[in-house]
């Protein structure tokens, strides 16, 4: 590794976290309704896709990004809470399949109706001017946007953690995951829980989208490829581990930029070799329950 | 017991000895229809297509339907199966029929390695996990542009005629391609029905009933698992095999995961489980793209919304409602 100075690979860890926290932010809706509902849901990426969009909608109509940031999760939330009591819910009861192949479906629907009202080409999404530029972080220059987008994934965390641990809705939520009968008798409205929990999870979907729109463009088909990627990051880490899902999220996101450094061509592979190697030592992941693979 | 009761009686014998008869030559029957189809199809390509898709959703019903195991990463299997039936042609100038076997061991091959770590996980997980694998299959095949043209898919695949025993047989006749790639799919569905009908098929479905009554009855249940899923990808090989030959060409979208996704369209469509069910469910899902391309371009949205109610209000498929139905 002669060509590497110790700066150069620094300033790539940086950029592995800052791609990182991005799949953090979607896997951990994956996880949470995962974890509550059981429900994988194959849209999750297609949710990603039209909280870009939306995003691209709000700055159309006049709006500016910092807008952006409430209204597109508060459109794609409320956008999940009607699929969530509309279409998965008179699913439950019928196997883990059914809602599976629901939300698949539905993804295809989604890219489809965006492809109509937008086209099918990408747009540019443009970095908002005050976070454009770099800033020196003691090994070099990094992108202060990328910078932003650690910062953004922090504080979503936070408040789901504090939402989970700290308030009695939080308590319901624990409790329902691990058993939703016994809350169901304690007299909790679990049907309604379900619904609030799938429509925070679309939210940090839509958020998600939205935060990696100025990195990448906006195109239809963005949910497609990260929705595979999540799924390496939901293995690693756990099926329905939330911890799982941030540990597991940045590990993957410094494993591509590290491979990246190192040999580009092998960036996309070096994620699902992770996968392998995770799931013939631990087949449940870092803090998955060996109880959810049966 | 009065004579309306008795008649009863009667005609459910006569459903029961026909049904009895039709499951006993399930595969002579479904070779017969596939015999007489390009008869009824508005083009013979299509029809071919239906013979392709209906192999594939075949083998993915082995694992799906049969097993109960839902994979999300079979467009790896058909795809290396295409793309090395390819290759031997392209590349090593080999023969059409060794190209296809080729394609059958690549297939199998491919399942393994994809089964062996995938096998390890179950239910949902295995969704996941097989779609990830997949995903990656398609960025190595991506990757190896010498071989596969990367991007541009692999090209040249020209089979003009088929030497069958000092027979030369015209491949760009459509109705011959038809009759070629027929040929395979029906020795497909005896082999099909030979797996099922064996031991070893009864315990493929006690696996998916009950696990742990199959365990105890003396059966590796792991080791079923993987054997179905690596026989599902001899299937799948053979369907893309027969898929390079007949377009000529292997894009890399036949590695993309909408390709695993319409395998499972079918096999839902058609009826899972059921012998006949992904054949018929190539056919209608083929024949709706076609209906509805002609319409608008956005095709995806209506059969992805017929998708949807599918799994709403007709879970069993078209055949496996019929089957209840029918069922005394």
């Amino acid at each position: 590794m002669a060509g590497l100075s110790f700066d150069l690979v620094a300033l790539q860890l940086f950029a592995g976290l800052a791609l990182g926290a991005i799949y953090v932010l979607f896997a951990i809706g994956l996880s949470l309704i995962f974890g509550m509902l059981t429900v994988v849901n194959f849209a999750h990426g297609a949710f990603y896709m039209v909280g870009a969009y939306a995003g691209l909608y709000v700055l159309m109509l006049g709006g500016n990004f910092w807008l952006c940031l409430f209204a597109v999760p508060l459109v794609v939330g409320l956008f999940g809470l009607l699929v969530e009591r509309f279409l998965i819910r008179p699913l439950y009861g019928r196997g883990i399949d059914y809602p599976l192949l629901l939300t698949f479906g539905l993804s295809y629907v989604m890219v489809e109706l965006v492809r109509i009202a937008f086209g099918k080409t990408g747009y540019p999404f443009d970095t908002p001017e005050i976070l454009q530029g770099a800033v020196n972080i003691g090994v070099g220059y990094f992108p202060l946007y990328r910078l932003f987008v650690i910062g953004a994934t922090a504080a979503v965390l936070l408040a789901l953690w504090l939402f989970l641990e700290k308030t009695s809705f939080g308590l319901i939520v624990r409790a329902g995951a691990r058993d939703p009968q016994i809350v169901r008798v304690l007299g909790v409205d679990v049907a309604r829980v379900w619904l609030i929990v799938f429509g925070i999870g679309t939210a940090i979907a839509g958020f998600a989208g939205l935060l990696a729109a100025p990195l990448q463009g906006v195109i239809p088909e963005m949910g497609a490829t990260i929705l595979a990627e999540a799924f390496v990051v939901t293995v690693v880490g756990g099926m329905g581990s939330i911890g799982g899902a941030v540990l597991a999220g940045l590990l993957v996101g410094v494993v591509v930029s590290m491979t990246s450094l190192i040999a580009p061509e092998m960036a996309k592979v070096s994620i699902f070799a992770l996968m392998a190697v995770v799931l013939i030592v631990r087949p449940q992941g870092f803090f998955g329950r060996a109880g959810l693979l049966s | 017991m009065n004579e309306m009761t008795q008649s009863l009686q009667r005609t459910q014998t006569r459903m029961t000895n026909w049904l009895d008869f039709a499951t006993r030559h399930r595969a002579s029957l479904a070779s017969l229809v596939v015999l007489v189809f390009p008869l009824v199809m508005p083009f013979s390509a299509l029809a071919v297509n239906i013979l392709i898709y209906g192999l594939y959703a075949l083998g993915f019903n082995l694992v799906y339907g049969y097993l109960g195991l839902l994979s999300f990463g079979h467009a790896a299997l058909f795809g290396t199966g295409a793309y090395l039936c390819g290759i031997a042609i392209v590349h090593l100038g080999l023969p059409w029929y060794a190209a296809i076997a080729i394609g059958i061991v690549a297939g199998l091959l491919m399942a393994a390695a994809i089964g062996v770590l995938a096998i390890r996980t179950r239910g949902i997980y295995f969704a996941m996990v097989t779609m990830a694998l997949s995903q990656c299959v398609y960025y190595l095949f991506y990757q190896a542009v010498d071989w596969t043209g990367g991007e541009n898919g692999l090209r040249g695949i020209n089979v003009r005629t088929i030497d069958l025993f000092g027979l030369k047989l015209d491949f760009i006749n459509p109705l011959t391609r038809y009759y070629v790639i027929a040929a395979f799919v029906i020795a497909a569905f005896f082999v099909l029905s030979r797996i099922l009908a064996s031991p070893f098929g009864a315990v493929i479905e006690a696996v998916r009933e009950n696990e742990v009554r199959a365990r105890a009855s003396g059966y590796n249940a792991t080791l079923t698992r993987l054997i179905t899923f690596v026989l599902s990808g001899g299937f799948c090989g053979l369907a893309g095999a027969l898929q390079a030959l007949h377009l000529s060409i292997v894009p890399i979208e036949i590695l993309h995961y909408d390709t695993s996704g319409i395998v499972v369209m079918i096999a839902l469509l058609g009826g899972m489980g059921t012998f006949f069910g992904p054949m018929i469910g190539a056919a209608t899902f083929l024949l709706l793209e076609n209906l509805v391309s002609v319409w608008t371009v956005h095709w995806q949205l209506v059969v992805g919304a017929i998708f949807m109610m599918c799994v709403l209000f007709f879970p069993s498929g078209i055949w496996g409602t019929l089957i209840a139905r029918v069922k005394p």
